[in-house]
């Protein structure tokens, strides 16, 4: 009982239920309208307490992780950078708008070609230099340059010229992005001392943590830094990430108390995990989704009846019921759901129809079976998701014969190169760089193959366009003609699922990334 | 002397087997899908990475130079520099080695004494219930797959009971206490799962030999049963029980990958593995040499024991 109040507590401070909804589940459970009312309050207005250490059990670590931002690719490096360096902007965690960290403000010229920056004073780096915008400048430079082989390489190529205008940093772009702020809140970019071009894997940073030991592949600890310059985050005393990388292993340790949090919860072992007495699942909707995937330029799939035939064959429910055990929202076969700022609302929900499946393939005059390629690394339940797809797609008469191919070198052998198989995108932080990344013709991870010149010209005009119901409708044509012409089929968005203790308050949900958008060790408390 | 010319002879073996263990593994890294500018950088792959890390690295050189190239650095004691994370391998093996070293002493100071006194309890009880106990319990504990066995000691002792340290993670600054109170449950399942081999093996042994007349002779003076085993039977049967055992240490070494996994402990397996995931020849070669070498040594001192305790062995004829 406790517990479910607890429960209710939350889920109205958080907003998932409404207080009229939560007074009336209180009053279900035989709670008076005082008790009641304290219970809320006490939630919603729960001070984040200070002090004490907090033990996260993470997946996705490795002997081979390295502190520099600009190599960071394992979700365990994600959380360090956070812990101990901080980006220039942030985004909301509901919204996705981008607000301000390092930089205080920002303005754009009308064309969205040059962007002024605000750079905040009075930070210091953990070295106790002083945050100038000349560090700034040079950190964007190092991910600029090829050498450096940033994640974040991607990104900086469509910036044009850095430099300092006085405390400001002044953006040059060769052609008007209105999405720059959000672009420089990836988490590659994190505002190092000189640039980090001395010494990048010195973890000197201005977040609220400083590392304390890293030992790549198993533990990294931090502690507190004493003069934050922010005071809403950093609320535990020290941190440490163990990496834990079995799933059953990770989920043993938080049902013994041992961790307060673990990430990438199984989503088949997950309702077994919540009937631990004093666990939380915290699941967040997100952009990362699982994708079939056809190469609109090659046989048989350049025709688009086929294409038409294989989306109708899928069944969206049953993979969001089977695949994600409902940790997840069905996809409408374009990468955007409603996480993205400027989503274009009201498309009709393309759902499982064996009629139209059965029509459009008898048009496409195919003939035989269809060859999907998947993999276990493909994403979680791929090959499971490829067996439900082959039974959904032969009640419209369509043969689809899969071909199981080895997890080891999937993403160089098959992704991208095959033209049909299994794969997953992480989200992005705007439509445009997912559209960007994926859909452009001259984009290298275009791995449906979309060339189309009159999509590209709307994406480079979108881009620039700095009225946003304009661009609002521009987005909308784009989406369809990925739904209704591309090569992707999308049955599924995953959802982030992660899981605390009883002892952990103040877990922010936050669409931009996993856990928390990375800032999970930084932004909760513990109680004691 | 003849056991200096045979030590002499073995080591110069095993330097030749070391290198064709190393040309092996490295064919092998190359024959797996995918080099490894490609694997590290997975699905973020673009041509321009690729080619960007492997003129770093030197990938582009064919085959043969590369294996020369290693094999030289190794000669002079340099294991080099890993290719994903750029640190010294030798630094980073020397830590990985110290602990699974570390886990396999204890999991062996625990089994082996025990294998073998279990093993001599069971031939003083032959037939009778205690030897039976004890084939089906350690029979029992070698059939479950050890990540199994490892589940179980986890959801009992760690899960429901909260008695002992997990996960397993040992890291620099523990005290010898703590680092002996993480290894408890990976020492427990490994004792498990080595246990019945060398037990079986012990009984055996000493059963061949408790059937020979002069063991009928110490009966037949009035010695009670358990010195008989230990003084008069063990001895004789020592060969075998000495390969067995010396082939469980080797095991105990290089093939705990999974337990490692299981309970999260940092040694050399799951270095290894995260290694090969990435094709960072320098690491898997390193690695492999190490196990090699483990495998080898065991071995060869299993054989020198054996001869030593059976003078009959010293001189062929």
């Amino acid at each position: 009982m406790d517990s479910y109040l607890k429960y209710l507590g939350r889920e109205a401070a958080f907003g998932r239920i409404s207080r009229r909804e939560f007074f009336g589940r209180a009053a279900v459970v035989g709670l008076t309208l005082p008790v009641a009312t304290k219970l809320l309050t006490s939630s919603v207005l729960a001070a984040p307490q200070t002090g004490g250490h907090l033990k996260c059990g993470l997946e996705g670590g490795a002997s081979t992780d390295v502190l520099d931002p600009a190599k960071c690719t394992s979700q365990v490096c994600f959380v360090t950078g956070r812990n101990w360096g901080d980006t220039l902007i942030e985004s909301h965690p509901s919204s996705g708008e981008p607000v301000p960290s390092l930089a205080e403000s920002w303005d754009a010229s009308p064309d969205a070609k040059v962007w002024t920056f605000k750079i905040r004073k009075g930070v210091q780096f953990h070295n106790g230099k002083e945050l100038t915008v000349d560090d700034v400048v040079a950190t964007l430079k190092r991910h600029s340059d090829e050498a450096s082989q940033s994640g974040a390489l991607g990104v900086m190529k469509s910036v044009g010229e850095v430099k300092a205008d006085g405390g400001n940093l002044v953006i040059s772009l060769p052609e008007g992005n209105a999405d720059l702020p959000l672009l420089l809140s990836d988490y590659h970019l994190v505002i190092q001392p000189g640039g980090g071009m001395d010494d990048p894997n010195a973890a000197i940073g201005t977040g609220p943590y400083k590392v304390a030991s890293f030992e790549p592949g198993v533990r990294i600890t931090f502690e507190k830094q004493a003069n934050d310059w922010r005071s809403d985050r950093g609320y535990v005393d020290s941190i440490e990430l163990v990496v834990i990388n079995d799933a059953t292993a990770r989920t043993a340790a938080l049902s013994s108390g041992q961790v307060h949090f673990v990430n990438r919860v199984d989503p088949k072992t997950v309702d077994l995990l919540k009937r631990a007495p004093h666990v939380t699942i915290e699941n967040t909707p997100a952009r990362g989704h699982y994708v079939f995937i056809m190469h609109c330029d090659k046989e048989p799939f350049a025709s688009n009846d086929l294409r038409m035939a294989l989306k109708y064959a899928m069944d969206r429910e049953t993979m969001v019921e089977k695949i994600l055990r409902g940790f997840g929202t069905v996809g409408n076969d374009f990468p955007i759901n409603e996480t993205y700022a400027l989503f274009p609302e009201g498309l009709e929900q393309r759902s499982y129809d064996p009629d139209k499946a059965a029509f459009h393939f008898k048009k496409s005059g195919h003939d035989g079976a269809v060859l999907l390629r998947t993999s276990e690394v493909a994403f979680p339940g791929a090959v499971d998701a490829a067996v439900l797809y082959q039974e959904s797609a032969r009640k419209a008469g369509i043969n689809i014969e899969i071909k199981r191919e080895p997890g080891d070198g999937y993403w160089s052998n098959v992704w991208n190169a095959q033209p049909f198989c299994t794969s997953y995108w992480g989200g992005r932080a705007t439509q445009d760089q997912m559209y960007s990344t994926a859909y452009h013709s001259k984009a290298d991870w275009n791995d449906t193959k979309f060339f189309r010149p009159d999509f590209d010209k709307l994406l480079l005009e979108a881009r620039a366009e700095l009225d946003q119901a304009k661009r609002s409708e521009m987005y909308r044509e784009m989406a369809l003609m990925v739904r209704d012409e591309g090569g992707l089929i999308l049955p599924m968005f995953n959802d982030f699922i992660n899981a605390v203790t009883n002892k952990v308050e103040g877990y922010v949900h936050d669409i931009g990334n996993d856990m928390s958008n990375g800032y999970v060790a930084t932004r909760v408390w513990l109680t004691a | 002397m003849p056991l200096a010319a045979l030590l002499i002879q073995r080591l110069a073996l095993s330097v030749l087997l070391m290198l064709a263990v190393s040309v092996v593994i490295f064919l092998g890294i190359e024959a797996l899908p995918g080099d490894f500018a490609q694997t590290y950088l997975g699905q973020s792959a673009t041509p321009q990475a690729v080619a960007n890390i492997r003129q770093e690295l030197g990938l582009d050189q064919p085959a043969v130079t590369r294996y020369f190239g290693w094999l030289g650095g190794v000669v002079q004691g340099d294991f080099g520099n890993s290719w994903a994370s750029g640190s010294s391998v030798s630094r980073q093996i020397g830590l990985r080695l110290g602990n699974t070293l570390f886990l396999a002493f204890w999991a062996a100071l625990v089994s082996v004494p025990l294998a073998i006194s279990l093993g001599m309890l069971a031939v003083h009880y032959r037939g009778r219930w205690p030897d039976r106990l004890i084939n089906v319990v350690s029979l029992g504990a070698i059939s479950l797959p050890e990540f199994f066995v490892g589940y179980i000691l986890i959801l009992f002792v760690a899960v429901q009971g909260n008695w002992v340290t997990f996960p397993s993670t040992v890291y620099d600054g523990m005290s010898f206490g703590q680092r002996l109170e993480a290894i408890v449950l990976p020492c427990a399942t490994l004792v498990l799962v080595v246990l019945a081999h060398m037990m079986r093996m012990t009984r055996a042994a000493i059963l061949n030999v408790m059937s020979s007349p002069y063991v009928e002779t110490a009966e037949l003076k009035g010695l009670d049963t358990l010195r008989i085993i230990a003084r008069h039977a063990a001895p004789n049967a020592v060969a075998p029980i000495i390969t067995v055992v010396a082939l469980n240490l080797a095991y105990l070494v290089v093939g705990v990958v999974v337990v490692e996994v299981v309970f999260v402990y940092p040694g050399m397996g799951q270095y290894m593995v995260d290694a090969v995931t990435v094709r960072d020849l320098p690491v898997v070669q390193a690695c492999g040499l190490i196990f090699a070498a483990v495998y080898i040594l065991l071995n060869m001192s299993a054989d020198i024991l054996a001869i030593l305790a059976n003078p009959r062995l010293r001189h062929p004829r």
